[in-house]
């Protein structure tokens, strides 16, 4: 800034002793916006209730998780010979149940939702600008997308005749 | 014959007088926009009455050493809320924390460490200890925190049971300090969020029975950056200098949201 040269001689004595200060009364810093403020531009609310949709299900598909995954890492990796057990043979002869079908099926659906609203609200607290927001969900969501369709096709179509 | 006496006394006064001053440093976030870009730090050591209140400490630094610190404060008793600033890391007001209570002394009975004071958190500093409340009295707007009825003024006072007092009772105590709110971490990256205060006082009526627009207050809060944005921390109940349990409030309006009885 060259141009407070024109008001050097008004201005105070608030200024540095030694070399000029680029700031003065009539040319005063930048402050330091905090992100996102709210004005009375921001959005007024909209009706819709997926914010509590989302805060629920996090709580029940919490709880539900916590018997699945429990049930799921005793199952493969403790009872019964624990992980030495685990191959294509162990794996065929369970999907060959419904139940376990349904069990993994739901804990595929559950962890996966569950943990991506989580990292929803992650990006919704920590990302400030708009854009960096929008990538991040898109990136989001297209992962969680793709997951649980792949792995929706691979427990329903499971064939234990692979060769 | 009195003479020595009362040199004696006097002497036991003068010694007394000092001997209970301590020597604290005061180590105050100072930003100046007309000077320089850059917030920087600025210790102050003065003698002072450990049963005094940091904003006592304040007034001695600014009316006696340097005149250019700025600060906010009004009543100076805990009341109008003006004096919220983050001391030794925590948010409190000003004129209600004792220096005794904060400061901790080393072996030889000397205070150890200085007492940090800077502007509170999430909202724009403008100078030294001031930030831009507006957002944060947006954020109250938003709310409608005033009463409202339907049909006709009654004649007389609406009256209220102690037990339907009693619900909302703790949120008639916020202040508006903005303490809360700027030491919720939610609101410290996004402005967006009602914060803390705004929806303690929505509280405050939605749970009032003689207030009839619970409904459309349980709906703004109900949006994308209402209540479902706390994530339970617990911040602004420690924070709340009138012993608000501010999150206990948010749970009650979320409770509410899923209920719809209030």
């Amino acid at each position: 800034m060259s141009s407070n040269n024109a008001v050097t001689e008004t201005s105070s004595a608030i200024g540095v002793v030694e070399g000029e200060s680029l700031y003065d009364v009539d040319h005063p810093a930048p402050v330091i916006e905090a992100p996102r403020q709210r004005t009375n531009k921001t959005p007024k609310a909209t009706r819709g209730n997926f914010e509590m949709a989302a805060w629920l299900f996090m709580r029940l598909s919490g709880v539900v998780l916590v018997v699945l995954v429990i049930g799921h890492l005793l199952i493969q990796l403790v009872l019964d010979g624990g992980v030495s057990k685990i191959g294509f043979a162990f794996v065929a002869g369970r999907w060959a149940s419904p139940f376990w079908q349904v069990w993994d099926l739901l804990m595929l659906w559950l962890a996966m939702l569950h943990g991506a609203n989580g990292l929803r609200t992650i990006i919704n607290d920590y990302a400030e600008r708009a854009n960096t927001r929008l990538w991040l969900k898109g990136l989001l969501y297209t992962a969680t997308v793709f997951t649980i369709l792949l792995g929706s096709l691979v427990i329903f179509t499971f064939d234990p005749n692979i060769r | 014959m009195a003479t020595p006496t009362m040199d004696k006394l006097e002497a036991l006064e003068a010694d007394s007088a000092s001997s209970h001053l301590i020597a604290v440093t005061f180590r105050i976030r100072r930003f100046n926009p007309e000077v320089s870009a850059d917030a920087s730090w600025e210790d102050f050591r003065i003698d002072i009455d450990p049963k005094e209140r940091v904003l006592d400490a304040l007034h001695k630094i600014k009316w006696d050493v340097d005149g250019t610190l700025t600060f906010r404060r009004s009543c100076a008793h805990g009341i109008c809320g003006s004096d919220a600033m983050r001391i030794n890391g925590r948010n409190r007001l000003a004129c209600k924390t004792l220096i005794k209570d904060i400061v901790s002394f080393d072996k030889s009975g000397a205070v150890s460490k200085p007492v940090t004071i800077e502007a509170i958190k999430g909202l724009t500093v403008l100078k030294d200890l001031i930030v831009d409340m507006d957002p944060f009295f947006q954020a109250y707007r938003d709310v409608m925190p005033f009463l409202v009825t339907t049909g006709n003024e009654p004649t007389r006072e609406r009256l209220q049971s102690a037990e339907d007092r009693e619900r909302f009772d703790d949120t008639t105590k916020c202040i508006l300090c903005a303490a809360c709110t700027s030491s919720c971490p939610v609101f410290w990256n996004d402005g967006q969020y009602f914060g803390p205060a705004a929806i303690v006082n929505a509280h405050r009526f939605i749970f009032d029975s003689r207030d009839e627009a619970g409904e459309q207050r349980l709906e703004i809060l109900n949006d994308k950056d209402g209540v479902w944005r706390c994530r339970t921390t617990f911040n602004c109940t420690d924070a709340c200098p009138r012993g608000i349990e501010v999150t206990k409030a948010i749970q009650e309006v979320k409770r509410a949201l899923i209920t719809r009885r209030f």
